[in-house]
């Protein structure tokens, strides 16, 4: 088979960040009228290769081709006007300007007094009209326009110029099924006028509904490059994880706790649901029982853990905890209640940066305590020194500023925020990211010492193999829904869950895709 | 021996490292200044029934009301926010304080009745600030410059667009009078900094205001109480406004709906700024915004006792105020010292 040439060419792209390699040798090609999509977990280095590409970031190692020429673009502009053009997740455009300003912005159609802008709206449609939004009045603001035509007034506007390679940076997130179709439709569009588009989604379906060929990175490795028709979902998914673990995993889920089954849940919820966050489902929990949430990036595990904490009100459900029924509104309220969350977003919901180890670690206990019963000095310095020394927080001063420590150790002072509470459940999410080995063992094992002792523990991870090996129950969310829920134990390995994420269609009928024929396992 | 010896040089060097030394260090630049022109301008004499008299203690006098409200605008722009109503509200406590001794009797029991009122009244103006801040969700800078114009508003119509003036013996002591030599508004305002500053850093408000200020994101996740928190921080600018604003009337016994406390607020957060607290939130400082406080007075009376004719004193006062905020910038600070270091490492690559 002759491939023509790609339009660009990545080659063994190296970024490193202060402590972390992003990206280490990773490979990328683009070809003309194709539809390339870039799979992975979060922190696979997905938006890193993208930035890489359009020189938001500087590469250490490797090279870049575009048409053939290496290329070092020295921002997004530059890369735009060499013809790569990028939309990113959140739209970029101005909401009070007029829908034509945005298509025109920065190449307004110049007359000899200023800009023409009779001209440059007629320039507009014309470049709206390409992507079949002639319909549009380009004199109204773009505020009045859904989200998701705004999300198309984005991509025209990196028609205004010769594009020849468009990066839509998971465009879909905040679009309905209608809303995708309407999207997939303009992008067949440009891909049939042989522009090549690099697309990066977490959901499955639409990624098996538009793309030609992609590419699974992990880690910041370059896993594979594959042409979609011949990748099964199973095979895609046990590559964006990593099933060489799964067999190493196996082995260590031998001993299992024994959930009080008999007991009434500390925490029950029926038909628990958000809008645009999570559909309906049921969850309980129970005194010293793992509970796991496993589904890819986007699929509501944290949507789910935050209404269980009250960080986002439910629309529908009732809430029970020990049976009798309550509402938890906020989380001052679910503190107050018992129930403790560990945000996934260490840096801006967790730690308070300035703040020291100390300060960091008796927050929440203060809070639901309230202003006026302080802690007194003695009773902060035997939280923190139990803490300190119980979860192994390195350095061991409590006076330091918490942003001075590693990720690792301030992921331990915030479990210890949460434990100096005294909760009995406590939801832990991605408590091991962006941490080195060493700290997520140890955190690891500690959790596990938890729900020995009776806690009742939700635990998300984007590593399903730590799912699968921590928790005695496994929820299986997919596309904001529950899927599955399925014990754990000896009989569960990762690949079971990756089968049940595969085979599950139901949300393609309830979107309305056209899923492509497509080879399951 | 040697831990005892070490302690006060230990806490002497925690107090070097604070911000608002600089304004210490700038408020005795100033009156050195004025002690050249004047070598007698330190001095303090005993005037009749035993007052201090003398230049400092006018200072600290006129330095009073904005210590006052500069105390409030810390813990409010601790929280990121700001109080630009201030300064207005301090005329509508003017006006109320006068409007009600105006048709009260000189008695001690009407003074303390129309010091409750104001703050009564100045403290629901600031939970209107707080309400629109931490309920409706409005930018603080736009929710208090609505007071800040409507303020003076009210004012006129509380005394029907009049300067009013009243007699009471008991509040114009509170301006006026002197306990142990000292003026009493003062020594209140010094009191209203210690209070509040025990208040603050005693309970865990100081933490929990820091806390929202840095992060409101993760404050709200580890339980923290927003909403109530910026209330009450507002409230307290009000009340403090309000007690600012009696004193400021107090002094000549009318308000002058117009010029009562103009433009303070500007003042109190150029106080708080010298003092240490970050425009940006978090971490705050009384200490510093009193001391800043004393610092802007200071300035005003040295503009006045050097002759800098009135047109020039607010560019003097401008410049006296940009150096010393480019003085305690820490990235000013570090270019200077990397000048230093750099000039011998030059000299190194030379002899190699």
């Amino acid at each position: 088979m002759n491939e023509p040439l790609p339009i660009v060419e990545m080659n063994d792209i190296s970024i490193s960040f202060p402590g972390v390699k992003a990206l280490d040798a990773v490979g990328l090609r683009l070809f003309p009228g194709e539809v390339h999509t870039l799979m992975g977990e979060n922190g696979a280095g997905k938006s890193t290769l993208i930035k890489a590409l359009t020189g938001v970031y500087k590469i250490d190692e490797g090279e870049i081709r575009v048409a053939g020429e290496p290329r070092r673009f020295t921002g997004t502009a530059d890369a735009q006007s060499a013809g790569v053009s990028t939309v990113y997740q959140e739209v970029n455009l101005c909401a009070n300007l007029s829908i034509g300003e945005n298509v025109m912005l920065g190449n307004e159609v110049r007359g000899p007094l200023g800009v023409n802008w009779r001209a440059t709206h007629r320039a507009a449609h014309d470049v709206l009209a390409k992507l079949g939004l002639g319909h549009l009045n380009t004199k109204l603001s773009l505020s009045t326009l859904p989200l998701a035509i705004q999300q198309l007034v984005a991509i025209s506007r990196s028609m205004v110029e010769e594009c020849k390679v468009l990066i839509l940076d998971e465009p879909t997130s905040s679009l309905d099924a209608n809303e995708v179709e309407q999207l997939f439709g303009v992008i067949r569009q440009l891909r049939d006028q042989g522009v090549a588009i690099l697309f990066v989604s977490h959901f499955l379906d639409q990624v098996y509904a538009i793309s030609d060929r992609m590419t699974v990175l992990r880690n910041g490795r370059f896993i594979g490059e594959h042409l979609t028709r011949e990748l099964p979902r199973a095979a895609l998914i046990a590559e964006m994880i990593g099933k060489d673990v799964a067999s190493l995993n196996a082995a260590e889920a031998g001993e299992r706790r024994d959930p009080r089954t008999g007991t009434v849940p500390v925490y029950e919820a029926t038909s628990l649901s958000r809008k645009g966050a999570l559909e309906e489902l049921d969850i309980e929990l129970r005194r010293g029982e793992v509970v796991g949430l496993a589904g890819l990036l986007g699929s509501g595990r944290t949507e789910l853990a935050r209404l269980i904490y009250g960080a986002d009100k439910n629309d529908t459900g009732t809430i029970s905890l020990h049976g009798t029924p309550t509402q938890i509104k906020n989380p001052a309220k679910a503190l107050s209640k018992r129930i403790a969350f560990s945000s996934e977003n260490r840096r801006d919901e967790g730690i308070i940066r300035d703040l020291s180890v100390r300060e960091n670690m008796i927050l929440a206990v203060q809070a639901k305590r309230g202003w006026a019963r302080p802690l007194s000095r003695r009773e902060q310095n035997e939280i923190v020194s139990k803490y300190i020394a119980a979860l192994g927080v390195r350095p061991t001063d409590p006076e330091r500023p918490i942003r001075l420590l590693s990720g690792g150790n301030q992921q331990k002072v915030l479990l210890g925020r949460w434990l100096a509470t005294e909760p009995e459940v406590l939801i832990l999410d991605e408590p091991t990211r962006g941490i080195d080995v060493g700290a997520k063992a140890e955190i690891m094992d500690y959790v596990s010492g938890l729900a020995d002792e009776g806690l009742a523990v939700v635990f998300i991870s984007s590593e399903l193999d730590e799912v699968v090996r921590q928790s005695d129950r496994i929820i299986v969310l997919k596309d904001h829904r529950k899927i599955a829920e399925i014990d754990g134990g000896s009989g569960t390995s990762t690949d079971n869950i990756v089968t049940i994420i595969a085979e599950d269609h139901s949300a393609d009928e309830y979107a309305g895709l056209a899923v492509r024929e497509e080879v399951a396992s | 021996m040697n831990e005892h010896a070490r302690e006060p040089l230990g806490a002497l060097k925690s107090i070097l490292k604070r911000q608002y030394i600089w304004g210490i260090v700038a408020i005795a630049l100033l009156l050195l200044i004025n002690v050249i022109k004047e070598p007698t301008y330190l001095a303090i004499s005993v005037g009749h029934n035993g007052h201090l008299v003398g230049n400092v203690i006018d200072i600290l006098r006129s330095a009073a009301p904005v210590m006052m409200i500069a105390v409030g605008m810390c813990l409010v722009v601790a929280t990121k926010g700001i109080d630009l109503s201030v300064g207005s509200l301090m005329a509508v406590a003017g006006a109320v304080a006068m409007e009600f001794l105006s048709s009260a009797p000189n008695t001690p029991g009407a003074a303390f009745a129309a010091l409750g009122l104001v703050i009564v009244v100045t403290g629901a103006l600031g939970a209107i600030n707080g309400i629109l801040v931490s309920v409706v969700g409005l930018q603080p800078f736009i929710s208090t410059l609505v007071l800040m114009l409507a303020g003076r508003g009210l004012a006129k119509v509380i005394t029907g667009g009049q300067n009013t003036s009243a007699t009471n013996d008991v509040f114009r002591w509170f301006a006026n009078g002197y306990v142990f030599g000292i003026p009493v508004v003062f020594v209140l305002a010094l009191a209203i900094v210690i209070v509040v500053g025990l208040v603050v850093r005693r309970s865990a408000l100081g933490l929990m205001i820091e806390a929202i200020g840095m992060d409101p994101k993760a404050a709200r996740l580890a339980g923290i109480n927003r909403r109530a928190l910026l209330l009450t921080v507002y409230i307290a600018g009000g009340v403090l406004a309000g007690f600012a604003g009696v004193f400021a009337t107090a002094t000549v016994m009318t308000v002058d709906v117009s010029r009562t406390g103009y433009l303070l607020e500007l003042d109190a957060i150029l106080a708080v700024v010298i003092g240490g607290t970050s425009l940006a939130g978090g971490k705050f400082n009384i200490t510093g915004a009193a001391i800043g406080a004393v610092l802007i007075a200071t300035l005003d009376k040295t503009v006045v006792f050097l002759g800098v004719s009135s047109s020039a004193s607010p560019a003097f006062k401008a410049i006296v105020i940009v150096a010393l905020v480019l003085l305690q910038s820490e990235r000013v600070r570090r270019m200077f010292r990397q000048r230093r270091a750099a000039r011998p490492a030059k000299r190194e690559v030379v002899a190699a």
